[in-house]
């Protein structure tokens, strides 16, 4: 009898944890959307503030190069060199540019700038807006009437959605550069015999796919850090969480948005 | 240092709070609060940590929703307004913030332009220069104008605070803790400074604080937050006069070492 009345009352408890957990999954849930839907909202509206998107472009885009400019070219090098063995196994050796250009393009390019852009954009975004939000300052700007979504989430976004389609443009070009080292030196190709191939291989609709997913992926990237910024909880290791939790929840959704992609590319081609 | 007793009107009201409440998560921090701000009236709300001083602020400034009662600032009922009324409403209320809340990534110039710039629309780079070096003199800190907020001492913070918000000429001025963290002299220099903008800029303010040196020295009129409510107001000696045992807690504590 004892037995059963402690198991019915764990049930209970259970059942509310879950029921609360639950409530609070869909809480979320409901306050990215209206997040989201906010962001798009006051991405139209005048005024705009045309200076501090160019500030964030530059903090997104030029500070990211020199990371960027070395993955990619180190990608390009290492890939290539990974690839010869199999290729020269089937006598197909000279395939090599053709490979790496279509791996590049289609997949390497866009992924690994979205992966670099949601560690090093996708945190500091996040570590800044929540630091702001515990200093008060998001608030601060509240009451003196400015608008801070638009001044620190919408310019943020949009640099976001803008640099990392040009990023990723750049770690194409960087990586097939390391690529072209290393087919240089191992198969003596001259420069021009190897772009030929390179471009020979890819076709509009990769370039053109993978640009759109560059733009997804930005969008990606700014959004969740300036979500998990402005959502930060109060107290100095709410800031850090909300930097990690950026970077998770951006690589885990760029993830996922390109396995969507890949659906949907090869339904077109 | 006592305060100089200052005539108040007491039939101009600019806020009126009746039966304010706001509670978090089963918490009741306001449990019925009345207030009446008048015009040209420092008012010190004196409560312990966690009594719910912030939230009453921010619950004036909209910041915060409250969850019953009647709050009206300047005629205008807060929490039934529209957004653009808000803001309307927000220019004329300064909120001097505990920690300053300085934007740390702006200059001093730069963190006093950015409500003016956005509000004040057609002002001249000459005007705007002028009335960021105005405001910045009445606080006594134009030296500072190209620093960065991180390299100001906390007095020197809560000045430029205190500045920004005066740039768009409130009428009324909120301040959380203004002398919270300071040292004895700096928390002098910041009375001196509350009183001067009273002065100078005619404005109504609320001073909330737990420091008996700054309630003694900027307020008109002191009121107690005990357990979510108002009790005891009056000046200084009438609430300390008391013989509630939490108001004599509240005086030992800050006057017995
Ligand atoms: N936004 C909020 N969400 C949840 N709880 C809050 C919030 N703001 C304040 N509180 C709680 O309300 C209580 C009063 O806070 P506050 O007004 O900051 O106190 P103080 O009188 O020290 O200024 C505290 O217990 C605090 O945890
Ligand atoms: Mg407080």
């Amino acid at each position: 009898m004892g037995i059963k009345k402690e198991d019915t009352g764990k049930n209970t408890v259970d059942r509310y944890v879950l029921s609360k957990r639950m409530d609070r999954m869909f809480l979320e849930l409901s306050n990215v959307y209206a997040f989201v839907m906010r962001f798009f909202k006051e991405a139209f509206l005048p005024p705009y503030e045309f200076r501090e998107i160019i500030k964030q472009c530059y903090e997104v885009g030029v500070k990211s190069l020199p990371l960027i400019s070395l993955t990619g070219f180190i990608i390009g090098i290492v890939f290539t060199n990974q690839s010869r063995p199999s290729l020269t196994e089937f006598g197909a050796a000279s395939w090599l540019p053709s490979l790496i250009s279509i791996a590049i393009v289609r997949a390497l390019a866009p992924l690994v700038t979205a992966i670099i852009a949601a560690g090093r954009v996708s945190s500091n975004i996040g570590a800044e807006l929540g630091s702001m939000k515990v200093t008060e300052q998001i608030d601060a700007m509240e009451v003196s009437a400015t608008n801070p979504f638009k001044f620190l989430v919408v310019t943020r976004v949009l640099a976001t959605t803008l640099m990392i389609p040009t990023l990723m443009m750049y770690t194409i070009f960087v990586a097939l550069m390391g690529a072209y080292v290393n087919v240089n030196q191992n198969e003596q190709t001259s420069f021009i015999t190897y772009f030929i191939q390179v471009f020979d291989a890819i076709s509009f609709l990769d370039i053109f796919s993978s640009v759109i997913k560059s733009f997804v992926f930005g969008f990606t990237v700014g959004i969740v850090g300036c979500y998990k910024g402005y959502h930060s909880n109060k107290g100095t290791e709410g800031v850090g969480k909300a930097a990690n939790s950026a970077v998770v929840t951006a690589m885990f959704l760029i993830f996922i948005e390109e396995l969507l992609a890949l659906q949907i590319i090869t339904a077109l081609r | 240092m006592q305060k100089e007793k200052r005539p108040i009107d007491l039939n101009n009201k600019v806020i009126t709070i009746r039966g304010l409440k706001k509670s978090f998560d089963e918490l009741d921090i306001l449990r019925g609060v009345d207030l009446d701000l008048h015009q040209s009236e420092n008012l010190v709300v004196l409560g312990r940590s966690g009594t719910g001083k912030s939230v009453l602020i921010k619950i004036i400034s909209g910041l915060l929703k409250p969850d019953e009662g009647y709050v009206n600032v300047l005629g205008q009922e807060v929490a039934k307004i529209s957004g653009r009324e808000l803001d309307r409403l927000r220019m004329k209320i300064g909120f001097s913030f505990q920690n300053s809340a300085l934007y740390d990534s702006m200059t001093v110039r730069e963190n006093l332009e950015f409500p003016l710039v956005r509000n004040v629309r057609n002002m001249t780079r000459g005007q705007t220069d002028k009335l960021v070096e105005n405001v910045l003199d009445a606080v006594g800190l134009l030296r500072a104008i190209n620093q960065m907020p991180s390299e100001l001492s906390g007095g020197q913070r809560k000045r430029i605070g205190i500045a920004r918000t005066l740039i768009l000429k409130p009428e009324i001025m909120l301040y959380d803790e203004p002398t919270a963290g300071l040292d004895p002299i700096t928390s002098m220099d910041i009375n001196n400074l509350i009183n001067e903008v009273q002065e100078r800029f005619n404005t109504s303010s609320i001073i909330i604080t737990h420091d008996l040196t700054c309630a003694r020295a900027t307020g008109d009129r002191i009121v107690m937050l005990l357990e979510g409510q108002f009790q005891y107001q009056g000046t200084f000696e009438e609430i300390f006069r008391n013989d509630d045992p939490r108001v004599k807690a509240f005086y030992n504590y800050n006057f017995t070492d």
